[in-house]
Parts: C-alpha cells; structure tokens; sequence
C-alpha cells in the first residue's frame, strides 16, 4: 500500500535474545505495507538502538524481545531516548509479554504491545493511526 | 527561511546529530524548505571526500564499510554512511538491513550511519543522495562513504558521483565478474577481492586482471586489485593507503570536477522542468484532452507532445 510519506520503522532486538525469526517475518510484513524498515539484527544495546533510532530520524522503533527481559529493556532504551531529548518516536514492544506486564511497559511509555497472535495488518495499522 | 528552520541548521552545524539526522530526513523527502536548507549549507561543502562502495550482494560491503570505517576512525577522520538499499516496485517499502553488518561503527564517535531507500524515483535517487552527502559535508565528516549494490542507472548514478569508486567482489564468482563489467567496471578506482582467505582469491585477482588488460579505458592497467578479510580486518590498511592515493590523483583534475557539476547541473534542471511541467499540466485540461484524442485515435501522441513543448518554451 502505498502511502504519501515514507514512514521509517526500526526494528531492534535489544539483550541477549537469539530468536529474531518474528522480528524478520515482522521486518518482511511492514515493508511489503509500504514502511521503510531498518533492521539491525541481534543482541543490541540500548545505546547501539538509541544511536540507530537518532541517526536513521525513525518515526517507530520495535523491540522484539522473547527474553522475558522486556521490562527491563524497554525501560532502557527509553530512559536512553528520553536522556538525547528523543520524544516524537513511537516506541512498540513485541514477543512474549505476560498480560500483566502489559500496563506496566505503557506507563514507561511504549506505545503499543503485540504479543504472539498479532497481525501484521493490525500492527501496520496501528502504525499508520498513530504517525502522523 | 522560518525561525524553526534556521535553529535546525545551526543546531546541526554545531554538531547536533539529531539536528543532521532530520535535515536529511527532510531532504530526501523533499519535505517544504529543502531547497533553503542546500542553499544555506552549500558554502561550507566542498571539504568531505566521498567513497563509493559497490559490488554484488553478499560480496561483504557492509562489512567492509565497518572495518574501513573503524581504520579511518583510528586515523583521527569522521565518517559518515550512506547505505543504499532497494525499495519495492510494489509496495514501495523498503527493508534496509546494512545496520547489521555495522555492529562496531554504530556508536562510534564520529561516525554517522544513515540507511537510504532507493524509492524507485528515476534520477531521483542520485540527486537525493548528493544532497545528502553535502549535509554530511557540511556537518564537518572527513569521509563520506557511500554503499550500494550499484544495479541500475539510478545507483551507477549514485555511485559516479564519488571521488573514488571501490568495487568489491568474491572468490569463486566467476561469471559474476562478467556482471560487474557492465557499468560499473568502468568508473571503478580500486578493485577489492574481499573474503579473501577463500579458495580462489588468486584466481579471482586474476580474472579481474585480465579484464581491466582488455579494457580499452585510459589507465585500466594501473586500477589497483587488492585483497581483504574484511571480517578479520586483513588488508584494510593497505586499501585505505590505495584509497588516498586515488583521492590525491583525483584532486588534481579540474576537469572531471567541472564534468562532475555540469551533471549535477543538469540533473537538477531536468528535475526542476520536469516539476515546472508537471504543475502546469495538473492546472489544465490540455492533458485529459490530449489522451482522449490518442484514445479516439483522432491525433498521435508525438505532435501533441511536440505542440505541448512549443507552448512552454514560448
């Protein structure tokens, strides 16, 4: 679908997490819906992601983490973002979150969560509603 | 220029990251006030040396643009990026994946990585990627190194734009190298045979040899072949000295510089007229008249052109 801005995603997988199939079958799925997305592969630090979503001007970062780190990581990466007055990226998590963790990332401030079953129509159309 | 705009470029001349990496966002897109931005920065262009890094996929250009990166760095030189990637025809996304290869550059000081969609646009790409490299220029980066799978006019484009050309390839190609003739033989400087600690690396230096010694291009004898292990960092030294030497050769030709804006040029008023013709031509009605004539087949679509073309020249 083509759409009248190219809206730019990255996708990251933040720790030591070694399972990046959802990210790359996610990677393929948002292209061929028209994104630009950058992906920069396993086992990056929240500094390596931070630094990627600044220099690459992203409108979304996804973290895929199946670590059961998601808490932890997603605080730092924002924390990390927050700290170069990073502000207007959408900042979604996926993989595998317990439901009560769910409250506890948006208070952090991500954005949107989708666990397994999400699909990537519904992903990309969360996107899309909430970049402007 | 809006107050906004010009905080914006202060901010990244005075090295805000953050301030260069939305000055291009803006840029490529062509986003209202690009063309105040490269007039406004154009004057302090003119110092960053730029590389072009091409070759078949899965030669090992990211990973050599890393390790030539990190060499670069050790000699006290910034470094930007530019990665190169296609979009698709069809949805036009894009998946632009040079990042992973770059693992030990990507928060490096002094080096800025910026992945680029090729967004299909004819002629487009070369001219966007240009501007980018002069704000990247004007940023302060010594080096600006460019990679792309160079298939295409629009990527040969991108890749000619480079003070020097490297042209990376494999052991064991064989009839790949016959690919990489067409096009980008020609404006290769250096040739690099990367993975090289693979059987037939000789025998690939050879082939590619014996190529350049068929070339009828002036100087195609002297093109420098070298090897690398970019995983290992094997030969990097030696290809960055080959690489300053090309700079330092090139520099001193007035002429291909000349040659070199009188393409860009053009290109930009191709672009410019191309847009000028567009806009008047969406305010008219002389184009939904013109088609339903060749439709009807009442009238053929080469005077109409040709009748079109008189009316905005005069």
């Amino acid at each position: 679908m083509e759409q009248d801005r190219n809206i730019r995603v990255l996708m990251a997988k933040p720790g030591l997490d070694g399972h990046e199939r959802g990210a790359r079958v996610l990677a393929y799925g948002l292209r061929d819906e028209g994104f630009e997305v950058i992906y920069t592969g396993l086992r990056q630090t929240p500094d390596q992601i931070a630094a990627a979503v600044i220099q690459e001007d992203v409108d979304v970062v996804g973290l895929s983490i199946l670590s059961g780190a998601h808490l932890a990581m997603a605080g730092k990466v924002i924390e990390k973002l927050k700290g170069q007055r990073v502000k207007d990226v959408l900042v979604l998590v996926g993989g595998v979150i317990p439901e009560e963790d769910i409250p506890k990332l948006k208070e952090m401030g991500v954005a949107g969560v989708f666990t397994s079953g999400a699909s990537i129509k519904e992903i990309a159309e969360f996107i899309r509603s909430h970049v402007s | 220029m809006t107050k906004e705009l010009e905080d914006l470029i202060n901010e990244m001349e005075e090295g805000s990251v953050r301030a260069l990496a939305r000055l291009i966002t803006m840029i490529e897109n062509r986003e209202k006030g690009w063309l105040e931005v490269m007039k406004a920065i154009f004057p302090n262009t003119g110092r960053a040396h730029v590389i072009g890094i091409t070759g078949p996929p899965g030669a090992g250009k990211s990973t050599l643009t890393d390790t030539l990166t990190c060499e670069l760095i050790a000699r006290d030189l910034s470094v930007g990026v530019i990665a190169v990637d296609p979009s698709s025809p069809f949805s036009g996304g894009a998946l632009l994946g040079d990042r992973v290869r770059m693992k030990e550059i990507s928060t490096m000081k002094g080096v800025f990585v910026r992945s680029m969609a090729t967004r299909g646009a004819m002629g487009g790409l070369s001219l966007a990627v240009r501007d980018v490299i002069k704000v990247l220029d004007a940023f302060g980066k010594d080096i600006i190194l460019i990679e792309t799978v160079g298939v295409g006019q629009d990527e040969v484009d991108v890749v000619k734009t480079a003070d020097a050309v490297m042209v990376v390839c494999v052991p064991g190609m064989g009839d790949n190298i016959q690919a990489i003739k067409a096009g980008i033989m020609e404006i290769a400087d250096i040739f690099v045979v990367n993975k090289a600690d693979r059987e037939g690396s000789e025998r690939a230096v050879l082939d590619i040899r014996l190529m350049l010694n068929m070339s009828t291009e002036k100087g195609s004898l002297n093109i420098p072949i070298l090897k690398t292990v970019a995983t290992k960092g094997e030969g990097i030294a030696e290809l960055v000295t080959n690489l300053f030497e090309v700079l330092e050769s090139q520099e001193r030709e007035t002429s291909w510089r000349e040659e070199r804006i009188r393409e860009e040029l053009m290109s930009l008023l191709d672009k410019a007229i191309a847009h000028h013709v567009h806009v008047k031509l969406g305010r008219n009605s002389k184009l939904d008249t013109a088609v339903k004539q060749v439709l009807a087949r009442e009238r053929d679509p080469y005077s109409i052109v040709q009748e079109m073309v008189a009316s905005f020249v005069h």
